[in-house]
């Protein structure tokens, strides 16, 4: 377990990363970046893994079953929205046709 | 080698993956492989988190078989529905799809609370007990109200469902909840009995539903963008329950970058986010709108066409209604049509345009749109003055110049496209209706606006054609 100061600071400097890396975007890419970072908190699906592996009850397993399913969609669905709409973005001089 | 260094190493390497396709994402140029980066990261994550079964604890050691299958079981179900599901949506879809995937990812984190709560064999501590029900809280909050927004926005639920008192109702709500959920941490030390825990998550989930249904579907992106912020941080927090540092890092980036995206769409709208959430948009100013002078004046698609033919310089402003008409392959083939006759032609996208800020461009470029030729409004505004000729097409709200004039107005002070100063303007719309919110909108009486009415992708096509026509003829 980490300890609380530990996790303060981890806390702190991701914080500090993400408002940084979303504050100088250009609106065209709004809708993109939520969609990524969607993509990106279906990190939890790896927790959710390891809550049901180490599930001792039915009730546990039921719920952790649950939270997998949930977190599986989040991060595979997140991940096929946002590269279809990043795939259309193209400049003038790549046009086809 | 020791499982759990690989694990660790596994998760410091997604850790790095996201931030760093994050950061690609943020530049048009670079966005697509950002995301590859950033699925690469969750790919090495999740295989990494197979190797958990070689430290699992001695308790769970008898169920480790069945815990496998349902794990591997619940990845394939759940990866496939949503890979299936994402595959096949419609661009104008994708807002309530988001919505979804966002729920999902906050139920998921409210799900690995609610294991942690129910393990009674466990011994708890008081801090991580306390970060469990606040993740678990913001989580189950996240999951129903996701689900919410995504019923609005897909017409599933319509209308908006008001009573009296509501904001006092919630608030008792939301403070019983977090009660309930401080006592089983702080009073009871994570030994409450079973329906204690379920009732606080119960309640949790009803909360997020009462705090979501009052709010008007125009403002739903942002609620969607906040609730994204709301699933980052209930993950970070279960993350630090866990003792996993990937899920904190990535949950606390998404928190942080969310409630940056959800200020940003809110100051889009000239509002701010507790104005979305507490009032009520559109209740207000409906009676007394002034007389507006002038009258409609429609004009032959085809003229407004030919019109642009022979203009220097055209500025687009699209709006949702032409993506619900499918019009934007229509609309870029007449604007390449007109371009290669020397118009110059430029899109303007307003921040709200669409159903999410960013939507709109997310829709030209499916048609094919360079994104070269698209601008902010603010990069754009100051030169519809120059432009012979403004078209709008399904828009409405944000091209209405009582945004800038009428204070009566519900849209009085939201910033808006200057179409009103090209020399003529048309407009592109279905019927007389009014617009999103309700309101009449002055630019349609103005005397240099024509109406073109039609469904926007026939009016492109008798465009496209009135030009070919003349074009053709000349030879």
């Amino acid at each position: 377990m980490l300890t609380g100061f530990i996790a303060l600071y981890i806390f702190m400097l991701a914080a500090f990363t993400g408002y940084e890396i979303i504050g100088r975007v250009p609106s065209i890419l709004h809708t993109p970046l939520m969609s990524g970072s969607n993509f990106v908190h279906g990190i939890v699906v790896v927790g959710a893994l390891f809550a049901l592996l180490n599930a001792t009850s039915v009730v546990e397993q039921v719920i952790g079953f649950l939270g997998v399913l949930l977190g599986a969609g989040n991060a595979a669905g997140g991940y096929v929205v946002t590269e279809r709409m990043l795939e259309m973005f193209k400049p003038s001089d790549k046009k086809k046709g | 080698m020791n499982p759990s260094l690989i694990i660790d190493a596994a998760f410091l390497a997604a850790a790095f993956l996201f931030i760093y396709g994050l950061k690609r994402m943020s530049s048009p140029v670079t966005a697509a492989s950002g995301i590859r980066v950033a699925g690469l990261g969750m790919l090495v994550a999740v295989l990494a988190s197979f190797l958990y079964v070689f430290g699992v604890s001695e308790a769970a050691r008898p169920h480790l078989t069945v815990n496998v299958i349902l794990g591997a079981v619940a990845l394939v179900l759940g990866l496939g529905w949503a890979w299936t599901s994402g595959k096949k949506v419609e661009m104008t879809a994708m807002p309530q799809m988001v919505a979804l995937y966002n729920g999902m990812g906050g139920g998921a984190a409210a799900a690995i609370g609610a294991v942690e709560l129910f393990r009674s064999s466990a011994e708890h501590s008081t801090i991580p007990l306390v970060v469990t029900i606040i993740g678990s809280l913001i989580g189950a909050i996240s999951l129903s109200g996701s689900l919410i927004a995504w019923a609005k926005l897909d017409g599933r639920i319509n209308g908006v469902w008001r009573v009296t008192g509501l904001q006092v109702i919630n608030g008792t709500f939301f403070f019983a909840t977090l009660a309930l959920g401080l006592y089983i941490a702080l009073v009871a030390d994570g030994h409450a009995p079973v329906w204690m825990t379920a009732a606080f998550f119960v309640l949790a989930l009803i909360f997020g539903v009462l705090m979501t249904m009052p709010i008007g579907g125009a403002d739903m992106p942002v609620v969607i963008s906040l609730y994204n912020a709301f699933t980052g941080l209930a993950v970070g927090f279960e993350g630090f329950v866990l003792g996993n540092p990937a899920l904190m890092i990535a949950g606390m980036v998404v928190g942080s970058a969310g409630t940056l995206l959800t200020l940003l769409m809110a100051k889009a709208m000239n509002r701010s986010v507790s104005n979305v959430i507490f009032s009520n948009f559109g209740a207000a100013g409906d009676e007394q709108q002034g007389e507006i002078k002038g009258s409609m004046k429609p004009v032959d698609a085809g003229d407004a066409g030919i019109n642009m033919r022979y203009a220097s310089k055209v500025i687009i402003a699209p709006g949702y209604g032409l993506a619900v008409a499918q019009a934007q392959h229509k609309l870029f083939e007449f604007v390449k049509l007109i371009q290669e006759q020397g118009v110059e032609v430029k899109f303007a996208i307003h921040p709200v345009a669409g159903r999410m800020p960013g939507h709109m461009n997310v829709l030209l470029a499916e048609a094919g749109v360079p994104y070269d030729i698209i601008y902010d409004m603010e990069d754009i505004n100051g030169e519809f003055k120059e432009a012979d000729v403004a078209i709008v097409i399904g828009a409405n709200d944000t091209v209405n110049p009582a945004a800038r004039t009428n204070k009566s107005s519900p849209i009085y002070g939201m910033p808006i496209l200057n179409v009103d100063q090209a020399k003529q303007v048309y407009v592109v719309k279905r019927g007389q209706g009014k617009g999103y919110s309700g309101v009449e909108n002055e630019l349609f009486f103005a005397d240099n606006t024509n109406m073109v009415y039609g469904d926007a992708q026939k009016v492109m096509v008798q465009m496209i054609q009135a030009v070919k026509g003349l074009d053709g003829g000349g030879h």
